[in-house]
This record gives C-alpha cells, structure tokens and sequence, in this order.
C-alpha cells in the first residue's frame, strides 16, 4: 500500500537542481517516446486498413468460391484501387507520385494546389494581422472604442464565425470578385480576431510603473507605442498569429468548397469524396497537414528570432 | 410602420435624406461616446457595447431599405428575423440536427475521451512526452478536413458529423486536462503526502479539483471548435437538414435571408454554450482565485 505513494519531487529535496542532457540524452528523453506514439498511430493505421477494406476485398478482388487464404487477404487489403481505408504506403506512394509524376503547374500535382491555397492563406494572413494591429492600437487608445467593440470581438470567439463564409463568398461574388480575393478575406477575418484580441492585453500589459517612466521622459504616444507598448505586446502576439495561419488555412480550404472545386486543398478534398477517390483525399489531407505545420513552424521561427534578441526566450 | 416614415424611407433621393442619415450619425457617435465614459461596474461597460450594437442595426436596417441594397448582398435585420420567423420549423430541425445530435454527442464523447486518456497516462510519463508533442501539433492541422472521409465511413447522417467533432474535441481537451493536472501547488503535494495519502485520493481530492481550471476552458474552447467542425463538416456533404447544410445550400440558391437566420441560430447556440459553461465553472471551482477574484 504505501509504495504506491509517490512522494512529490520537491519532497525528496534533489540537490542541485536538474543536471543537464546531453543532446543523445535528450533525444532519448524526448524523441523516443514520440516515435513510439507514431510508430504505433501508423500500426494501428494498418491495422484499421486490414480490417476495414477486408470486406470490400473479399467481394471485389478475391474469388470467394475458390476459397482463400489469410495472408492473401490482407495482401488483398493492402493494394485495393479505391480502399475504404488505404494503407500508409498507399498514400506515401500517391503522394510521392503527384509530387514527381506531374509537373508543378499540373493540378494532378498538389503542390500546385498547396501554392493556390498558400496563397490566399498568406494574403488573409497579413491582412488580417495588419488590421487586428490597426484596430488593437485604436482600441487601447480610446477608451470609446474600446467600450464599443471589445466586447463583440470577445464575444466573436465564441461564435464559429467560418460559418459565415458562404456569405462572404456569396457578396464578394456578386460584387464580381473571384478567385483569390474571397478566399483571402476569408483567411483576414479569421486571422484578424485572435490578433486583436491578444494584442489590446498585450499593449496593455506594461506595468504602470513603466508607463509612469515614459511619462516622466515626457515620450508622446507614439514613442510610448512604439518603444514600450509594442515591444511588451509581442509576447502575446506570436500566439495569436499561430492560431490565426491556422485558422485562415481552415478558411482558405472552407472557401475553395463551393466556388466549383477547381483548386486548392480544399477543392482536392471534395473532387476526391466526389469520385471516391480515397488515396487522393488521404493524400491531400496529409498535404493540408503538412502545409498547415510548415505556416505555423515558420511563425514559430520569426518568434524565436524576434524575441531571442530581447532575451525573452530562453 | 407609418405613412410618413414609410414615404420618408422610400423617398431615398430626397434633398433631407441624407442631412438625416448624418444627423443621426452625429447622435449616435455622440451616445456612444457619452456612454462609454460613464463609470461604474462592468455592466455600465457593456451597456456601451450593446448601445452601439443597436445603432449598427439601425443604420443597417435604414441604409439597407433606403438604399435599395439587393437582398443578396446585404439583407435587412427585420428580413433576416422574417426569414427566421418563416422558416422556424426548419431551424428548429436544423438546429436539433446538428447541435442537438452532431454537437452535442461528438463534443461530450471527444472531451470525455480527452479527459480519460489524459488520466489513465497521467502515471506514465513515457507516454506523455510521446503524446504531448503530438497533440499540441494537431492544432496547427486543418483537421476538419477529415469530414469527407468520415462521411465515407459513417454515412451523410450526424454520426459523421459527431466523428469529425470528436476527433476535433479530442486534443485540446487532452492537452489542458495534461496541463491541470501538473497544476496542483508543491506545497499541496507536500501535505497530501505527508498524511500518507494514496495515489487515487490524491488524484480525487487535490489534483482534478486544482486542474478544473483547465479543464473548464478545454470546454469553452470545444465548445466553439465543436459547432465550426460539426458545420463545416456538413458543407462536405450531409443529409437535408442541419445548420450546415442550410448556409451552404441557401446560399448556392442566393436565399440570403436564411442564411443570416442560420448564422444567427449558430452564433446564438455558440455565446450561450459559452455563458453556460461559464455559470457551470463558478460553480465547480468557485474557490479558485480566478473565479473569486471577479466577484
């Protein structure tokens, strides 16, 4: 019974504190275990595939009345033409196909479709950054605004905004734009909330004493602005650009949906459920994937070297 | 509405028209104003918020009717509420459809199983550095792109729907239940351990109390992610009803009042999940310094 009791670390009271890794120490430490849990998410993948498709392929491949054996069977489940779950390898192989097969301009490429919806991703990104900056810096200066709006952008979090994207894409539509502008103000919107949010309590998150400072250098707004409240904000702003890419990359693959699915991630999706193509969907999926961590990486990147310079990352 | 107002609408190339419709700008940038420096608690603030709420309607409604917008582009309030009088019944199914079914079954299942995980391997730090990393990942990934798959395997119907939700849920409720539970003081630890408490009671009595925190704003954030997933998820594909379906099919027939209506049945769903949870939160820790702190 009592070994069950594990005692607090602080309670064993470990002299001088955490020695440090070696970087092989570390990657045992911490990679190890993620390549466990990956190792068995792709085993589980294969086993789901297995199961799932064996149906399927004792109808469709194999010839029942001849009778077969096991390991055909799965042999059967692993190289179906339109799997109901296709095996990893399937997807690796279609992937790697689109990606050397076809030239970049090709739809059959996905990279030409990661760059049709990278872009309006990118677009709404800046977009939606420059005007949740805009709107922070207005918003922590009048006390009228702040009263007026902040409450409904608040609120806005808890309301699943992308569902108002038809509306988007049907006005643009009607005012005569198409192609990337819609999905950009799409992705904007989306980005814009969050970097709003987050940077009216980063401008205001300078202590008084620091504003007291400023004010005793006789700085004016703008000095104060630039020198003390945006440098405190942008803590909290990288946050907020990472949900944002995030969340315009949903927005961007939302838009492409009803615009007649010609290109973009999105689009690839729903032409790959249309014709039942499952490798392709799974394919793109994992692209969407890839572009979606490759966006917020990169983010990550500009908030290490930004904030490595102040000394506010360890 | 009155002969005069209604003439006084219609009348949009009238000499007055315009002077009034500044006039009124004037007054209702002068109320807001006026309003927002008022002191007082934090309903005084938000009253600031709903005034200037009420005037966006107004001039929406006034400029939308005098102007003579097209209907597509920009429905008046009062067509918007029409619709949604019109068509109660359908948003009513609609509504049953996808936050009664999709929602609410994928959102509780994808918490509840986020929960579960999170304490069985509470004791297996192995398997928290393995999963942590890779669930953290999950929210930089269009994960609603899975919906057509799912419809593939679990039909147009809302299990498909719940699905996506479920594996939308899943994550962040995972994450922040890790998180809470890491959340207890040594202190507390200290003390559990010096009464010589066991592993479950310390669980029971100090760790899941000190990580509700957490797991509280697991749900609000789930709750919003499961209403985007369940209707996104049903652009993809769905059967004939659903919030989804509606916006996405009234749409494409340039039914635009309806879909106002739609959003609006959305986004009411959505604030009021929130405040619910919200209300539930101070219940359940209301000893928590960030809930007696407001107070």
């Amino acid at each position: 019974m009592h070994k069950e009791i594990e005692p607090p670390v602080s309670a064993l009271g470990r002299p001088g504190g955490k020695t440090k890794k070696t970087p092989l120490q570390r990657f045992w430490h911490n990679g190890l275990p993620v390549a466990v849990v990956l190792l068995s998410v792709l085993l589980a993948w294969y086993v789901a595939a297995w199961r799932l498709n064996a149906p399927g392929a004792i109808e469709r491949v194999l010839d029942e009345e001849a009778g077969y054996t096991q390991r055909e069977l799965f042999e059967a489940t692993m190289s179906m033409e339109r799997p109901l779950m296709p095996a990893p390898h399937q997807v690796v192989a279609d992937f790697y196909e689109s990606l050397t097969e076809w030239p970049v301009d090709n739809p059959r490429n996905l990279l030409y479709h990661v760059a049709v919806t990278g872009q309006s991703t990118l677009i709404g990104f800046v977009m939606g950054t420059a005007l949740g900056l805009l709107l922070s810096i207005l918003i922590v200066h009048s006390r009228t605004l702040d009263r007026a709006l902040m409450p409904w952008i608040v609120a806005s979090q808890t309301v699943p905004v992308l569902a108002i994207a038809p509306i988007v894409l049907v006005i643009l539509g009607t005012l005569g734009f198409s192609g990337v502008a819609p999905k950009a103000v799409i992705a904007m919107y989306l980005c814009f909330f969050p970097v709003t949010v987050a940077m009216v309590a980063g401008l205001r998150s300078p202590q008084t004493i620091e504003t007291e400072m400023m004010h005793t250098y006789a700085a004016s707004r703008w000095q104060s602005l630039w020198l003390l409240r945006m440098p405190a904000a942008l803590p909290f702003l990288f946050p907020a650009l990472r949900v944002g890419v995030a969340a315009g990359l949903v927005g961007a693959m939302v838009a492409e949906l009803p615009t007649g699915a010609v290109a973009g991630l999105g689009a690839r999706l729903l032409t790959g459920s249309y014709y039942g193509q499952t490798t392709q969907i799974w394919s793109a999926l994992v692209m969407s994937a890839l572009l979606g961590l490759t966006l917020t990486a990169s983010v990550a990147l500009v908030e290490r070297m930004v904030l490595r310079n102040r000394g506010a990352v360890a | 509405m009155s002969e005069a107002v209604s003439t006084w609408l219609q009348a949009g190339a009238s000499p007055l028209f315009w002077p009034t419709i500044v006039l009124l700008a004037l007054l209702a940038g002068f109320s807001i104003y006026r309003t927002a420096g008022l002191e007082g608690n934090r309903w005084v603030g938000t009253l600031t918020a709903a005034v200037f709420g009420l005037w966006l309607v107004f001039f929406w409604e006034v400029l939308v009717r005098c102007l003579d917008v097209s209907r597509v582009l920009l429905p008046a309030p009062s067509f918007v509420l029409a619709s949604m009088a019109d068509h109660a019944p359908k948003l009513w199914g609609d509504f049953v459809q996808t936050v009664g079914k999709a929602v609410l079954i994928g959102w509780a299942l994808g918490c509840g199983l986020g929960f579960a995980v999170a304490v069985a391997i509470d004791r297996m730090p192995f398997l928290q550095r393995g999963l942590l990393p890779v669930a953290s990942l999950t929210s930089a990934v269009p994960l609603v792109g899975i919906a057509p798959i799912a419809v593939m395997w679990f039909g147009f119907e809302w299990p498909s729907k719940a699905a996506v939700v479920v594996l939308m849920t899943f994550f962040p409720m995972l994450v922040s239940t890790l998180a809470g539970l890491k959340a207890s003081g040594k202190l507390e630890r200290e003390l559990m351990y010096s009464y010589a408490a066991s592993y479950t009671r310390t669980l029971v009595a100090l760790r899941l109390p000190s990580a509700l925190p957490h797991i509280f704003n697991a749900l609000k954030v789930n709750a919003t992610l499961a209403l985007i997933g369940a209707i996104v998820a049903e652009f993809f594909g769905s059967p004939t009803s659903g919030l989804g379906f509606r916006i996405s099919t009234e749409a494409s027939r340039m039914n635009m009042p309806l879909v106002w209506g739609a959003i609006v049945v959305a986004a009411v769903t959505g604030s009021l999940a929130y405040a619910l949870l919200v209300a539930l939160e101070r219940r359940a820790a209301f000893w928590h310094p960030s809930i007696r702190g407001t107070k």
